[in-house]
């Protein structure tokens, strides 16, 4: 199997989808002759042409209005926020139309829109070029929020996303774009949106986790190995609708458990694993629930070394995972 | 007598009666309304009254087997212009399962049903302006002759989604005709205090598309000025803005209380331009309608808005549960 980086992976599941269907094209900010500014959709262009990768205005609720229209058509739009964080100005059409738009008509109407950005720190991006937006989206019912680890996870779940009849917001971690490299088959494959994936299994203490810190927990996971303590890693995957069988699962085989998010945690995606791990499995825990996100503070700043403060990284992972192991 | 201007664009006097008829019928389904609200049946009410002769004779020149129409909340005259019946209207004034536009889930005024190409609407206003731009922008990848006609109020021009939405279709040429329907106020607020410029159409200049002011009250002449914006649409010269200049003869809805704001005087005196009163006097003028047909309409409107108004009371409210469903598509 050819290994590919994360955004290569992310380039084919598109090129594919566009060669299988026609009703798929993308729009966004820089999509078309330049392929994007971080190049994800290099190539396309060439291969489709500009009536099928449009370079859109400026304009991200348009992007995003635009988007919804075709899909409400029967198009299969993918758009492209350029960074997660300028997603703000869509957030009307994203949760007041795209989000409610099978609701709210009865059935009658739907919109298979998927909306692509990439997100996350660790690139001197500062508050702007680094944020994670996820819990903003993840107590919308009506959309459904990825965010693959993996080549692999990326490619299946893009596609997967794609041919969903429901609204998909796409988040890829920026800095795995060309850090993260594995194995994709060269072929279609999709997989299911809304499961949790099993990243590495053990038996003494259970991380949940999503995204560029699967990778953290995976790398510190080796180093506890070492010590003889085994730890169980749950990649999310899918981050709203959460998986709750596979999280109540993973809780209980260990009885101890690490949620870990870049993001803020006041309000995370971590905050609602952990109530429901509360509601559902308490008596199977063995410690307190344990948390490691980012500091509350508005975004992550531009200078090395605050950055570095607040980056989830191996060290930080391996720390509290120690800690967890020990209690 | 009258100069007969809807033949002289080739509209029939048979369709210029049906037009007639359809603003006839939004009327009387809206005051019915208002009459179900006041006596505490129907929750809520907003209107169309006074825009009713934009609205029709903007959805008549439409193509009305192929083209999409997205509507504002006040577009009662589009919808039943596409399809939409006086039961469908009273199902959604009672919020009772058959609505074809939400199911009773929302609020009436919100449209929707695809079946007539009526797209789904919320009430944050504008969000529909680049809904229409997508769908035209899909027609047109699909090779389709169609256009997309989206309306709003003039205080909505204000939001970003019609300038963003607008300067899309500018730039790719496509098919769509943004129509405003300027009523005056935005809710209390008066159109001065909501435009810069001196016509909302002036902003199509900003656009790369033609704009034009035009008097909503008049049908013939909103359908002549329609029909053209769809014409160029259809031939690729892309979109087209039209203001529509009307009254808003209502509070803004039914729970709005507009003596706050303006002043009596103003509201008689647009009351005597009324479009359903002054279209049927020119329709008797220039003799497309006489004292027999007016009355056998008026009777066969009643007629119908009695009978939507019953059908709908006695219909079934969704069962509660049935908020639970159509989150997501049923699993396979």
């Amino acid at each position: 199997m050819p290994v590919v980086s994360y955004i290569n992976a992310i380039t084919m599941a598109m090129r594919e989808e566009m060669e299988r269907d026609s009703k798929v094209f993308v729009l966004g900010e820089d999509v078309g002759k330049k392929g994007g500014v971080f190049k994800a959709t290099q190539g396309l262009y060439d291969q489709f042409g500009e009536a099928r990768v449009i370079d859109t205005p400026l304009a991200e609720s348009a992007i995003a209005g635009v988007g919804i229209g075709a899909a409400m058509y029967g198009m299969r739009p993918i758009a492209e926020m350029q960074f997660a964080d300028f997603i703000m100005p869509a957030v009307n059409q994203i949760i007041s139309e795209a989000a409610r738009i099978r609701y709210r008509s009865n059935n009658d109407w739907n919109c298979p829109i998927v909306i692509r950005a990439p997100y996350g720190g660790g690139i001197h991006g500062a508050l702007y070029h680094s944020q994670s937006v996820e819990a903003v989206f993840a107590n919308q019912p009506g959309l459904k929020i990825v965010m693959p680890s993996t080549p692999y996870d990326a490619k299946g779940l893009l596609k997967a996303a794609i041919r969903d009849d429901d609204p998909v917001l796409f988040f890829e971690h920026k800095r795995a774009y060309r850090l993260i490299k594995g194995e994709v088959p060269d072929g279609d494959y999709v997989l299911p949106i809304g499961r949790a994936d099993v990243k590495r299994k053990g038996e003494d203490i259970t991380v949940i986790t999503y995204g560029l810190c699967v990778h953290f927990a995976l790398q510190a996971a080796e180093r506890l190995a070492k010590d003889g303590i085994e730890t169980e890693v749950l990649d999310l995957r899918t981050v709203y609708p959460l998986d709750k069988e596979a999280v109540c699962e993973a809780v209980k085989k260990t009885g101890k458990v690490l949620l870990i998010t870049e993001d803020n945690k006041e309000g995370s995606i971590m905050s609602e694993v952990s109530a429901i791990i509360a509601e559902h499995c308490l008596f199977d825990l063995d410690a307190p629930i344990k948390r490691l996100a980012g500091p509350d503070v508005p975004a992550m700043p531009y200078s090395p070394t605050m950055e570095k403060f607040f980056m989830v990284n191996p060290d930080k992972v391996e720390k509290a995972m120690r800690e967890l192991a020990e209690f | 007598m009258t100069e007969n201007r809807h033949k002289s664009i080739g509209l029939s006097d048979e369709t210029a009666v049906e037009m007639y008829k359809t603003m006839l019928l939004a009327r009387r389904l809206d005051e019915r309304m208002w009459l179900l609200n006041r006596s505490g049946q129907i929750p809520f009410v907003i209107s169309c009254q006074g825009q009713e002769a934009a609205q029709v004779g903007a959805a008549f020149a439409l193509d009305r087997s192929k083209d999409y129409v997205l509507p504002y909340y006040r577009d009662m005259g589009v919808v039943l212009s596409f399809g939409m019946t006086a039961a469908d209207i009273m199902l959604s004034g009672f919020a009772k399962a058959e609505d074809p536009n939400s199911g009773g889930r929302q609020m009436p005024g919100h449209f929707g049903q695809k079946k007539n190409r009526i797209v789904t609407g919320s009430s944050p206003v504008t969000t529909q302006v680049p809904h229409a731009v997508g769908i035209a922008l899909a027609g047109k990848m699909e090779k389709k002759d169609l256009v997309t006609f989206v309306t709003f109020g003039e205080g909505s021009s204000n939001q970003g989604d019609f300038h963003e939405g607008a300067n899309f279709a500018g730039v790719h040429k496509l098919p769509v005709i943004f129509m405003c329907e300027n009523n005056k106020y935005a809710i209390s607020v008066p159109v001065e205090k909501q435009l810069a410029c001196e016509k909302v159409s002036d902003r199509a200049q900003g656009y790369g598309m033609p704009g034009f002011t035009i008097n909503g009250n008049d049908p013939i002449e909103v359908y002549k000025y329609v029909k053209e914006a769809a014409e160029r649409a259809r031939r690729g010269e892309g979109p087209t803005l039209i203001e529509t200049i009307t009254y808003r003869l209502t509070a803004h809805s039914s729970d709005d209380d507009d003596r706050a704001y303006r002043s009596r005087e103003e509201v008689e005196q647009a009351k005597s331009n009324d479009p359903i009163l002054t279209f049927k006097a020119y329709l008797k003028d220039t003799g497309a309608m006489d004292e027999k047909m007016e009355k056998a309409i008026d009777a066969e409107i009643t007629r119908q808005v009695d009978e939507a108004t019953e059908y709908a009371e006695s219909a079934p409210y969704a069962k509660p549960e049935d908020a639970l469903t159509h989150v997501y598509a049923e699993e396979q």
